[in-house]
């Protein structure tokens, strides 16, 4: 069954009520410029952790192409991301800017989410609705579904993509709200990018069955299963289900099937649990050579044009990574006060 | 003004709230067709509809968890636990999350939430109807924790507790609930959350207690004064944090001794923190150790009538530390 045939079936919408529209060239190319953007910076954390200037990294390698189709599939100005710490394109794709990004990493002075508080990729933006409370899995899928929640009470049209990975659907928290969501026909998407393996725990062994997405049946909503190393598969799922979402059909769980080409995080070593074999082929497909081969087929994309994005991603790194090394430690005083923001000051705020 | 008993405060805290204000919202085990099953939420359901009165699934962590997306995005939610010996499952949502939404924000995000939970025992209750889950909650910097003993306190410190732009834990000790009646002003009013109350002046010691605790502290007191001639003072926290350290050593400045009474086991409890809190803050006031009575170091209080009796307080344990206390 298609795609649209499994979300219509399931919440009764017209098929053609959910029509996706097809990627402009515009889109494809953007698409493209920000994967490469992500891989750059994602090696370039990997080369600060090793000089001992990152105290810790989760590569999004493997997962742009899910994260960048997932973004278009969405809109930026009214919807809802409630993402987790493997999000490093997904936040290049929302606008995040390498330095900031690099902020993160490096915990500097001016590190927009929790200055520079939390690990990379946690706490919130305020330019677009980034929020990552917690470094626990699955903690953000309630929370997800109280923002949707919170939409749906007061007849707001957005949507709130709960992104988790493999390892977190077997949290009961992933359990609960999946239920609470497909009771009350939540504008929530639940966004699963599945790499097959929980820091070292194979899929087999943390689960019976083959697909996250099977269990969508369970809670009452559509689950499909795509190729999360095609961009443009993930943006039409993507797509189908926030649509679907914001015309009240409610909630579908997406599984983008994709592979994580580094180790859990930069303390962990995945040649002590994967084979050779499988940390040969797993990178046979990479995303961002599929996009590649969408858009040389498509006589977007020529040698030329290829080496001009790479060298201005590099570029743009390159000045990002002086930024980022020549801003402060935040020191305890101040504005980073420790014991600021504890609780709202006497006005409330 | 009217008496009311403290689930009647409880109940017009709420009713008011939500007439108030439109983002006001409970969730919760059994509380809309129900009312819940100590009716605070009685006629909610015809009142509020079915949006803003929402019957959840049996599973607190989400209960929690999704009052906190909620509240994050613009909602002011009330998430009722049926029982506080339920809220285990929902413990990381709380400790591990809503604690934290402002802090790890820098400021930018916060949690607007209330954590409604009946607590306590002397109800036969057994293990799972009895805990005093206080300590837990208070131990953790980012939570407000309140647990008031009076219908007046109640009402005043709910009200608070909803229009706080920070989580509150509220603690309903469930033996007040229908067995301590009090005067409640027709109009409106609100009770700071952090202040802590006098409920009796007395000039000979100071007893700090909250929840049920006080009521028994109030009898002792009145049977120390008549056999004894004892004139004890009555402190009642109100709120559990942030703990109002002014109120009571106010109170040993004047009196220069202390007993701190609490219904949870005696170790790393509230009145561990109390009694330090008054030995750095007046410690040469103090003419006697500060004491402490508590319930047991048991996992909690059993169900047979005698033996639930051995491990709750009463007044006459209370009365009983108290002369030892004005002897000293």
């Amino acid at each position: 069954m298609s795609i649209e045939e499994t979300i219509s079936r399931r919440t009764g919408s017209g098929k053609n009520d959910l029509s996706v529209p097809p990627l402009t060239e515009d889109d494809l190319l953007e698409m493209y410029r920000t994967m490469v953007l992500s891989r750059t910076l994602d090696e370039r954390v990997w080369l600060l952790n090793r000089q001992g200037k990152a105290a810790i990294v989760a590569s999004a390698q493997g997962h742009e192409g899910a994260q960048v189709g997932a973004v278009k599939a969405s809109d930026p100005s009214r919807d809802h991301y409630l993402i987790y710490y493997r999000e490093l394109c997904t936040m290049m794709a929302l606008g995040v800017t390498p330095t900031e990004m690099l902020l993160g990493f490096l915990a500097k002075e001016g590190e927009p989410m929790s200055s520079a508080r939390q690990f990379p990729l946690h706490g919130s933006m305020d330019r677009v609705d980034i929020v990552s409370f917690s470094n626990v899995v699955a903690t953000q899928l309630p929370h997800a579904v109280g923002f949707a929640l919170a939409d749906q009470m007061r007849g707001i049209d957005a949507v709130t993509i709960a992104y988790f990975g493999d390892g977190a659907a077997s949290m009961g928290d992933t359990h609960e709200s999946m239920n609470f969501a497909g009771i009350h026909k939540l504008p929530v998407v639940f966004f699963c990018e599945n790499n097959r393996y929980a820091i070292s725990v194979p899929l087999s062994k943390q689960m019976a069955i083959d697909s996250v997405a099977d269990r969508a049946e369970g809670y009452g909503m559509p689950g499909v299963t795509v190729d999360g190393m095609d961009p443009v598969a993930v943006y039409e799922a993507m797509y189908l289900a926030i649509a679907n979402a914001r015309n009240g059909g409610g909630p579908t769980l997406v599984e983008a099937r994709v592979e994580r080409f580094y180790p859990h995080t930069s303390d962990d070593d995945h040649t002590r649990y994967r084979s050779a074999d499988d940390i040969e082929t797993m990178t046979q497909r990479d995303p961002i050579e599929i996009m590649e081969q969408l858009l040389v087929s498509r006589d977007l994309l020529g040698e030329a044009r290829k080496e001009q994005i790479w060298d201005s991603a590099t570029r743009i790194v390159n000045e990002a990574t002086q930024a980022a090394e020549d801003a402060p430690l935040p020191q305890p005083t101040g504005d980073n006060d420790i014991y600021k923001h504890l609780y709202a000051d006497s006005n409330g705020n | 003004m009217a008496t009311k008993t403290v689930i009647e405060a409880v109940r017009d805290a709420m009713h008011e709230e939500m007439s108030r204000d439109q983002n006001v919202l409970i969730m919760g085990e059994d509380i809309a067709e129900r009312g819940g099953v100590f009716l605070a939420t009685d006629g909610f359901i015809d009142d509020f509809g079915s949006a803003r009165v929402i019957d959840t699934p049996l599973a607190e962590s989400s209960i929690v968890g999704i009052a906190l997306g909620a509240a994050v995005n613009g909602l002011r939610p009330i998430a009722e636990i049926e029982f506080a010996d339920f809220v285990w499952p929902a413990m990381n949502q709380i400790v591990g999350e809503a604690s934290k939404v402002r802090y790890g924000t820098a400021g930018k995000k916060y949690a607007p939430m209330v954590v409604r939970m009946p607590y306590g025992g002397g109800v036969r209750g057994g293990l799972y109807h009895s805990q005093s889950i206080d300590v837990v909650f208070a131990h953790q910097p980012g939570l407000q924790v309140v647990a008031p003993a009076t219908p007046y306190d109640a009402k005043g410190l709910l009200k608070s507790a909803i229009r706080s732009n920070d989580p509150v834990i509220f603690l309903e000790h469930k033996r007040t609930y229908r067995l301590v009646r009090g005067e409640v002003p027709d109009q409106e009013y609100t009770l700071p959350i952090g202040v802590a109350d006098v409920k009796r002046e007395g000039s000979d010691l100071t007893v700090v207690a909250y929840g049920l605790m006080v009521h028994y502290c109030l009898e002792a007191a009145n049977m120390v004064a008549e056999s004894d001639g004892i004139d004890a003072e009555i402190v009642d926290l109100r709120t559990l944090s942030p703990l109002d350290r002014e109120t009571i050593l106010k109170s040993v400045r004047k009196t220069s001794k202390a007993l701190v009474v609490q219904e949870d086991s005696l170790s790393y409890g509230i009145g561990a923190e109390v009694a330090a809190s008054i030995a750095t803050g007046a410690f040469e006031d103090l003419d006697a150790p500060v004491a402490r009575l508590a319930g047991p170091d048991l996992p909690e209080m059993p169900f047979s009538p005698a033996l639930e009796a051995e491990y709750m307080l009463s007044p006459e344990k209370i009365a009983a530390a108290i002369r030892d206390l004005a002897a000293y």
